[in-house]
């Protein structure tokens, strides 16, 4: 899933307080799970909007709303047409939500509430930790199962560094070494020899550093395609 | 010759090598690295400018390896992965080798956050690089240099003739792997190692061992790394904080006497304690040299160049080795 956290209130009331009308919009997914962005935090956020406006003396509307999920256009239908009656909507959707909407709705301006963080896991409630990077050239099945480009601070490819302290990153005590685990794991897997072997430097180009990326799914496509087409004859 | 290099000079020729290091200051001013050389030359083989050492902004490992070389003391470039990308190292590669460098030590360097770690604000938000980690850059020197090529495949008129170091933690956790982390940067190139400081010589034997039953040691030149010790409390931070270093206890011990016997007289302590770290160093590199397969030693006395000499003289290994076509 998707992680993030609500950005400080002092800097949401920064970008919001110039509006008149504001809808704070909720995602009911992954920052739904993360308690930065669904539903209940959205009406919180707004509570808080308007009673910070009532003591400021500002004229501000503040409403929410939320939908199932910020990143397929299907889910903002039924909305869309209230949504467009804003000066503003601040989305506590992840990253991807604002930009979704952003290039959807029009001459409105929609601003981050939280701030997206990374791609992880839940191991107990209330903690979160990154476990992938979307590097776009999966390793996983080199190095037992422990990501590398994201569990390591320098995405070393070849084993542990230097800095590597009873089995702690030399970041920060309270950060496990990757290298350390995937040693330990592949020991226990009977597999450490895979470890061995040099891996050469990394085509980067499937992450972040060859530009947008895209997955274009033919075959889906071509069906979505065929039936509308479908659709359109027998209605005809 | 590989490159060419007094470094590699001394060592093919079988004597013990040995290697300083010099830190560049935070500073436009040359005149540090000047003074720094001078001190330092006659006393090495070559000395190791570090490449903003602990992510902190300093004169760049290339610039003053220039500068020391124009002084007439070898450097060994250092050449973190933190800070540049491929296009990048590469470049400085072409530009180092135009230059009259002939070693570089491939590092992956501490992290940024480390800037900021001591009483300096650092640059602890900077974007870190990575783009490729020690194995993989000592891989592409190799490349360069034998193959003349370039990491993309490009080639290149005239190759960059380096003689290839990467660094090693032996008594790094997990401390069973470190032995094959060494065979990776020798199959990657490496022409010579130089380890991190190591006090506990009984178990840097230990790892030895084992890099020797991997047939490591005939590929690769291994230079013991001596931190030379300057306090009691330097010794004691270093055995808690440090990564992959053990300190025994009977050092700290002797330490702790030589400022004991000083009473309270600070200045006493500190001159007693720099001279038991001394001899500590000495017995430690005497060690070292013992151990089968150990090619020289680098010996880092980290702002203490003053201490290489009566160091290197006192281990018998002064005067250094001269090469007359040099
Ligand atoms: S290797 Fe890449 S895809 Fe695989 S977990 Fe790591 S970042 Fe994600
Ligand atoms: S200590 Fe471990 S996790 Fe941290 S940078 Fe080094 S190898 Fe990577």
């Amino acid at each position: 899933m998707i992680v993030g956290q609500q950005k400080p209130f002092d800097e949401i009331w920064e970008m919001v307080k110039g509006f008149k009308k504001v809808l704070v919009f909720g995602c009911n997914t992954c920052v739904a799970i993360c308690h930065a962005g669904g539903g209940k935090e959205a009406e919180i956020l707004t509570s808080l909007l308007r009673m910070k406006a009532a003591q400021e003396g500002v004229d501000m509307q503040v409403d929410n709303a939320a939908i199932e999920r910020h990143c397929e256009p299907e889910f903002f239908e039924p909305l869309m047409e209230k949504v467009r009656t804003y000066d503003l909507v601040l989305s506590t959707a992840c990253g991807v939500g604002v930009n979704f909407l952003a290039d959807r709705i029009g001459a409105i301006p929609v601003y981050p509430g939280i701030n997206t963080t990374f791609y992880g896991a839940v191991p107990e409630a209330g903690f979160f930790v990154e476990l992938c990077g979307g590097c776009g050239n999966c390793v996983l099945h080199l190095t037992g199962g422990i990501c590398p480009i994201v569990r390591c601070s320098k995405s070393l490819m070849n084993g542990p560094c230097g800095g590597t302290n009873n089995g702690k990153c030399e970041v920060s005590n309270e950060t496990d070494c990757a290298w350390f685990l995937i040693v330990e794991r592949m020991k226990k897997l009977g597999t450490l020899e895979k470890l061995f072997e040099v891996q050469p430097p990394r085509d980067w180009s499937t992450g972040t550093h060859g530009g947008p990326r895209r997955i274009s799914v033919e075959h889906i496509r071509a069906f979505e395609e065929e039936e509308e087409k479908n659709a359109a004859t027998e209605g005809r | 010759m590989k490159s060419g290099s007094n470094l590699e000079r001394v060592i093919a020729s079988g004597k013990m090598a040995v290697t300083a290091e010099l830190g560049p200051p935070m500073s436009a001013d040359p005149h540090e690295v000047i003074k720094k050389a001078n001190i330092l030359k006659g006393f090495c083989d070559a000395a190791n400018i570090t490449d903003c050492q602990t992510a902190v902004v300093r004169i760049s490992s290339i610039a003053a390896a220039v500068i020391a070389l124009r002084e007439g003391l070898e450097p060994v470039m250092q050449m973190t992965c933190r800070d540049r990308n491929r296009i990048a190292m590469q470049a400085d590669f072409l530009g180092a080798a135009a230059l009259g460098i002939k070693n570089c030590l491939c590092i992956a360097g501490d992290h940024q956050m480390f800037s900021a770690a001591g009483k300096l604000k650092g640059h602890p938000g900077a974007k870190n690089v990575y783009d490729v980690d020690t194995c993989q850059l000592v891989g592409i020197m190799k490349k360069m240099r034998d193959e003349g090529l370039q990491q993309g495949g490009d080639k290149l008129e005239v190759a960059p003739k380096f003689f290839v170091g990467a660094s090693w933690t032996p008594m790094g956790d997990p401390m069973d792997f470190r032995p094959y982390n060494l065979k990776k940067k020798v199959d990657a190139g490496a022409d010579f190692i130089q380890t991190q400081g190591i006090y506990d010589m009984e178990l840097f034997k230990a790892q030895m061992e084992k890099a020797r039953n991997l047939g490591l040691l005939e590929r690769t030149a291994m230079l013991a790394g001596i931190i030379v010790p300057k306090s009691a409390m330097m010794l004691k931070y270093m055995d808690s904080s440090v990564a992959g270093v053990t300190v025994p206890k009977s050092l700290i011990e002797r330490m702790n006497k030589a400022k004991a016997t000083a009473g309270d007289d600070k200045k006493k302590a500190r001159e007693l304690q720099e001279q038991e770290g001394i001899k500590i160093t000495v017995e430690l590199i005497q060690q070292a040299l013992e151990i089968p397969g150990v090619k020289g030693v680098h010996i880092q006395a980290i702002e203490w160049e003053t201490a290489m000499e009566p160091i290197v003289k006192a281990a018998g290994l002064y005067p250094r080795p001269t090469f007359p076509d040099a």
